[in-house]
């Protein structure tokens, strides 16, 4: 670490010039997820966040498992977008689960011999958890939840729970760690039938990870919600319902009105913590940010937390009683009435879609 | 065993913000501060922890200005037991906290480090993993439940991922931040915040612990998001839904 320190120090005179190198030409990791043998869609985002960093930039993708899923889900990644040039496969016990400590330390490694301009995964949990962490190894700031790359060093961020947006300049030294909010980075739709190109796929040389310290957590269990409906993240469509609802017992209507529009949901805080629904449905600043085509809000009032979660959403509907709930403010269409009456009448009257 | 509870005083949560005129930052003069919600938690929890004896004291640190001597005498009101402060005067990114963090654990030799799992005014969600990655320690980020196992020295965490729950054995010393569903924090009383007058707040500099404050990273500018054009409000559902099917095409 101490020689790493000199470096930094040495590095920070003539970085200038060292920026504008970078700008014509990058080489970025990017921090994979996988799940039953695929890539998740919130990394492909971030491949194609990494590609907007410069023109020429090397896009490697950086795997880690155990097992057949890690295999299927390498020769996903090496098709998965165009931009990917190279696959890298960790393939330990150690990263049978997404833990940060033997995650962080991979990516240490690996930076140590492969010198990336950039480091880049998407803000889920798993990237929030293992970037920060893997940033500190490295000696350099990360930039949380990025929605705009203006160039290969220069980031715009919200903050303030969405309320204000902050352009920063990255001026440490290589590499340069990056979480991005996926909604803000579409996946092209194109970018699926590009299968020609596979990128190659080696192996991580993983002998000196070994150290003592990685033991000491363990992943004991994992509980997950049912996935029926589409992924809130990412879905089309998102029905969330608030406090409004009064029940989990009313909230059922609302995954009726969801299920007929073929939409995600989701739920406000108060929803979740009055227990209508589990944590992670809530939307906001500390739960998912969502950026739908359309959505539709039932007796949310529209707090400044929950508001940093949908703002970006194309079309905005609100259902309140209160015409005076700041959820008008944002809502591009807005119904003042008794949701018990208006989500029946929207479930009978919503043409079927399939 | 000891706590360490880290505090952040942020603007308000409930604060409308006004970006300055100039677009280089938020206006925080005349506006009401407050705890970060998410250490009030964090220092709720470790409190929890002491009162059920597995912890003997509590210490709550907050980084930055000189008022931050407030939001510590709120923690004290809340319980801790004594304060540190870390007198900075520049802004202090997420890697220099978590520097200065390093150094106050090597001098005071906790079992355990509380921190929110992020603050609501720079939303980093960095601190608590930087910590741990400086110290070598295990993490828990996201914490909705933890269980301490005293004998064992092993906490047991359960945490907010996307999709679910996941839990997770550390052992300890750990790093522990927390979400919101782990408790509901405590008022501090009157005879509380009386008390916590008297309580000791230490008092470093960044250059007595030796931590080099440097910034990798420059604010270019702080900007309002852009607005949303207004809304029409409908008078019934079939209007509604004619809107959305010819108008905004998305049913």
């Amino acid at each position: 670490m101490a020689t790493r320190a000199l470096l930094n120090a040495l590095s920070k005179r003539p970085l200038h010039f060292s920026t504008t190198l970078i700008s014509r030409s990058a080489s970025t990791l990017v921090l994979a997820e996988h799940e039953n043998g695929s890539i998740k869609a919130q990394t492909v985002s971030a491949v194609v966040a990494a590609k907007s960093l410069s023109e020429d930039n090397s896009v490697s993708l950086l795997l880690a498992g155990s097992g057949q899923s890690l295999k299927d889900a390498a020769k996903h990644a090496a098709s998965c977008h165009p931009s990917v040039s190279q696959v890298l496969v960790a393939d330990s016990d150690k990263f049978k689960y997404p833990i940060a400590e033997p995650w962080a330390k991979l990516v240490q490694m690996i930076q140590q011999s492969g010198e990336y301009s950039h480091i880049v995964s998407a803000s889920s949990s798993f990237g929030k958890n293992v970037l920060p962490r893997a940033a500190a190894l490295l000696d350099v700031s990360p930039i949380t939840d990025v929605i705009e790359i203006s160039s290969s060093s220069q980031f715009v961020r919200p903050i303030y729970a969405g309320n204000a947006l902050c352009t920063v300049r990255y001026t440490g030294a290589n590499p340069c760690m990056l979480t991005i909010r996926s909604t803000s980075f579409p996946i092209p739709p194109s970018s699926a039938d590009s299968k020609c190109n596979e990128a190659p796929i080696s192996e991580v040389d993983l002998s000196t990870l070994d150290e003592d310290y990685l033991g000491k957590s363990r992943y004991v269990g994992h509980t997950s919600q049912d996935a029926e409906r589409p992924d809130l993240g990412s879905a089309r469509v998102v029905v969330t319902g608030g406090r409004g609802l009064k029940s989990a017992e009313n909230f059922k209507m609302v995954e009726k009105l969801a299920e007929k529009l073929g939409a995600a949901v989701g739920a406000t805080r108060a929803a979740v913590d009055a227990g209508f629904v589990p944590n992670d449905l809530q939307v906001g600043q500390t739960g998912k940010i969502v950026a739908p085509e359309l959505y539709l809000a039932f007796g949310v009032s529209g707090a400044i937390q929950h508001i940093a979660g949908m703002r970006d959403s194309k079309v905005i509907v609100a259902v309140n009683r209160d015409a005076d709930a700041p959820i008008f403010q944002v809502a591009d269409y807005g119904l003042v009435g008794d949701l018990f009456e208006v989500i029946p009448e929207l479930i009978e009257k919503i043409p079927e879609k399939k | 065993m000891k706590i360490i509870v880290a505090i952040k005083r942020v603007v308000d949560y409930a604060v409308k913000i006004r970006v300055k005129p100039d677009k280089t930052g938020v206006e925080t003069n005349n506006v009401k501060m407050s705890m970060n919600p998410f250490c009030e938690i964090a220092l709720e929890e470790a409190l929890k922890i002491r009162e059920a004896g597995l912890a003997s004291e509590v210490v709550a640190v907050s980084m930055g200005p000189l008022q931050c001597v407030d939001t510590l005498r709120t923690g004290l009101a809340m319980g801790a037991d004594r304060g540190i402060h870390v007198e900075a005067t520049t802004g202090l990114c997420p890697l220099n906290v978590a520097k200065i963090f390093k150094r106050l654990v090597e001098l005071e030799n906790p079992g355990l480090i509380f921190l929110g799992k992020q603050a609501i005014d720079d939303d980093c969600n960095q601190t608590g993993q930087m910590v741990a990655g400086l110290l070598r320690w295990p993490q828990a980020t996201f914490a909705s439940k933890v269980v301490l196992d005293k004998e064992k020295q092993v906490a047991t965490v359960e945490r907010e991922v996307d999709g679910g729950l996941e839990t997770l054995s550390l052992d300890l010393p750990a790093v522990i931040t927390t979400d919101l569903r782990l408790n509901q924090p405590r008022y501090a009383t009157l005879p509380n915040i009386m008390k916590a007058k008297s309580k000791v707040i230490k008092k470093y500099t960044p250059q007595e612990l030796d931590v080099d404050i440097r910034s990798d990273l420059e604010v270019v500018q702080v900007t309002e998001p852009p607005k949303r054009k207004a809304g029409v409000i409908v008078s019934s559902v079939d209007e509604l839904i004619d809107k959305l099917q010819n108008e905004a095409h998305v049913i």
